[in-house]
């Protein structure tokens, strides 16, 4: 099993008729992902190395069925291109876009929450989700990737998702997804979300999660590993060198109630019980432990 | 984008918020010439991106012409928390008969906007906020549906304001969500909000971040200029749109990625080193960013050697191996670098690099050995 996208995860591309579009759909669709179709408002008719494209995500959905979306459109278009995904129907979007303004990612999250409680937004600006050998959407290089599971990966950053899938490959550890929900102020999807689907997933054994400085999205993880997680959590904290951020209000600071620093996030998550890497290869040996303990 | 207590009032008044009548001041003359125009007494305050400005004595009253002049030259290159003064706003001085407390941000764990309101405002609010929480009242806002005025209007009546500010306070709270909203505020927050002897409300200070995001569609923010906070190295990475933070170690750091650019940081820490930046050259880099990037990294003179840490997911490595090479023939490079690379058309990028490879580019295969390494050269070079 897999978490969100596997083998019949039908995919469209929300720009695959751009620089960026084009090389990672058509990157997806070599991996094996059902890269079906695309959309470029105005270039309906057109195709991308095959793939038709069409004017909306509605004619998308209506000719070749797709169910995801892979949103690699500009900061401007992309609120619209989500929103516009999830009114036709589309259950799963990635959107890699980074540099979307705060309010917008604000007013579509909540959007989607209101009207579309069945979609979920993986993004913005985040690496987007690879169940290995099934189903790849998002600008994850395929290859570092090992299939079968028993470890699912959740990562605030992008390219620290690769490199903790690179260490577990490394190690001859196999994935069951990773899920990259990117590190922006509103992400669709948060650390909680993806721990308690692992947790139900049969397959996946034990979780690797990848966070950073700032904010309070840990410690609310480490509330969750502590009520409802049984599978062994990994953990790496980035940042733990970074200088202290200059703030000039005080209602950040207020709001969360946390510093936000590595340290008061490693303590809340050893508390609940994960074990806490210093660095991401270190990350990868507590999680070799880990799985050869499960006897794998 | 931080803006200074005269920006973000300029940037309410955008929005009908009422703010105190003033000018700006680069010197005492022009101090005097203000408070002349405006009429006395007036309130002379340092404008820095710092908090705490009133304690460091960077706000003072002046009852008089003389007063203006020895209290602006009191003010003018103080330094507060490392911020020297070289601006001051004059400012009518306000009879005060309360202070409260107003801001708009975004509670990033319920995803949601928030109004914080009390009427313990003038003060350190944090410190409210940890000895009185009671005294601090929240609304949620969900940012589809926008403020409900009716809930509003009770949390105004349970916040212990004066009665006679309730209307004056509803109006400021809604012009205060548009410039959060509209105005593409981070952070919208006015401490203190005063209700004056004659009662009526205005904002005394303002503390305003505008999201770099939204500078698209903003071209009023032209006004604000580009902001100028850091030491030299910070600018000039600004200056070429560089994700760049100045550090006090030797060894430059360049990854792609926030997280693997802190993540490379805290490596180097670990095996005995220390970083002397951090710079995350983002998901959009070609060669001729990488080339910006060691420029910069160039120019610090306590750099010893350039750990470049990329992972290639958007950002792919055959692009940044070309940079590396542009950077070499454009700048004559000080450090020896070490690379890493791995991910999307790392094979690619490693047949580009393949031919340079010397004392001075050394490719390394694991983020822990090409740290160890740098930090290694760094060292050897700091013993000669």
């Amino acid at each position: 099993m897999s978490i969100w996208a596997d083998e019949n995860t039908k995919v469209v591309v929300q720009g695959l008729t751009g620089g960026q579009g084009r090389f990672h759909g058509l990157r997806n669709r070599d991996y094996g992902t059902k890269v079906l179709a695309g959309v470029t408002p105005g270039k309906g008719g057109q195709d991308v190395d095959g793939i038709p494209v069409f004017n909306t995500v509605k004619e998308a959905v209506e000719q070749t069925g797709v169910n995801a979306s892979f949103v690699s459109v500009p900061p401007q278009a992309a609120p619209g291109a989500i929103l516009e995904a999830a009114e036709a129907g589309i259950e799963l979007i990635v959107c890699i876009t980074e540099h979307i303004p705060m309010h917008d990612q604000a007013r579509v999250f909540n959007a989607l929450k209101n009207n579309y409680p069945n979609c979920r937004l993986i993004g913005p600006n985040c690496p987007g989700i690879i169940s290995p050998g099934k189903c790849n959407i998002g600008i994850t290089a395929g290859s570092i990737a090992t299939p079968g599971g028993p470890v699912g990966i959740v990562s605030r950053s992008g390219t620290l998702t690769y490199q903790a899938i690179y260490e577990l490959t490394q190690m001859g550890i196999g994935q069951t997804t990773c899920v990259g929900i990117g590190g922006d102020p509103v992400p669709g999807t948060v650390f909680t979300d993806v721990l308690e689907a692992f947790e139900k997933d049969d397959e996946t054994k034990a979780i690797l999660m990848i966070g950073e400085i700032g904010g309070s999205a840990e410690e609310e993880a480490a509330e969750l590993i502590k009520e409802s997680i049984s599978k062994p959590v990994v953990a790496y904290i980035a940042g733990v060198t970074a200088p202290e951020g200059r703030k000039m209000g005080h209602a950040g600071a207020i709001i969360s109630g946390s510093k936000g620093t590595a340290a008061a996030k490693k303590a809340a998550l050893e508390k609940a019980g994960a074990l806490v890497a210093q660095n991401p290869t270190q990350a990868g040996q507590l999680m070799n432990d880990v799985v050869k303990s499960l006897g794998f | 984008m931080d803006l200074l207590e005269y920006q973000g009032k300029s940037y309410f008044a955008r929005f009908g918020i009422p703010v105190s009548k003033g000018a700006v001041a680069n010197s005492s003359d022009e101090a005097v010439e203000v408070a002349q125009t405006l009429g006395l007494p007036v309130v002379i305050k340092a404008q820095v991106k710092v908090g705490g400005r009133g304690k460091a004595g960077g706000v003072k009253l002046a009852n008089d012409l003389e007063e203006v002049k020895s209290k602006a030259d009191e003010i003018l290159g103080l330094n507060i928390k490392g911020h020297v003064v070289n601006t001051l706003w004059i400012e009518k001085a306000s009879e005060i008969k309360e202070e409260y407390y107003l801001s708009f941000t975004l509670d990033r764990s319920k995803r949601q906007h928030v109004m914080m309101l009390s009427a313990q405002g003038g003060v350190d609010i944090e410190e409210v906020a940890a000895t009185n929480p009671e005294a601090i009242k929240k609304m949620y806002v969900d940012p589809f549906k926008g403020i409900d005025e009716a809930e509003l209007s009770e949390i105004i009546k349970t916040s212990g304001l004066n009665p006679v500010a309730y209307t004056q306070v509803k109006e400021v709270i809604m012009k205060l969500y548009e410039c959060f909203v509209k105005g593409d505020a981070e952070l919208a927050e006015i401490n203190p909000l005063i209700l004056t002897t004659q009662d009526k409300i205005h904002a005394l200070d303002a503390k305003v971040t505008l999201d770099d995001d939204a500078r698209f569609r903003h071209p009023e923010w032209e006004e604000f200029g580009q902001s100028d906070e850091g030491d030299q190295r910070d600018k000039l990475a600004r200056s070429k749109g560089l994700n760049y933070v100045g550090l006090d170690g030797f060894v430059g750091v360049i990854a792609n990625g926030a997280g693997l650019a802190m993540s490379t940081c805290d490596v180097v820490n670990q095996v005995g080193g220390a970083p002397a930046n951090f710079l995350d050259i983002g998901g959009g880099a070609n060669a001729q960013v990488m080339a910006n990037a060691l420029e910069v990294i160039n120019t610090d003179p306590n750099v010893r050697s350039i750990l470049i840490n990329i992972f290639g997911g958007i950002v792919r490595c055959d692009e940044v191996a070309k940079g590396i090479l542009q950077a070499l023939t454009e700048v004559k490079l000080v450090s020896p670098i070490v690379i890493r690379l791995d991910g999307t058309n790392a094979e690619l990028a490693r047949q580009i690099l393949k031919d340079h490879i010397s004392d001075t580019l050394i490719q390394e295969t694991t983020m822990m050995s090409a740290a160890k390494k740098a930090v290694e050269i760094a060292q050897m070079k700091g013993s000669k």
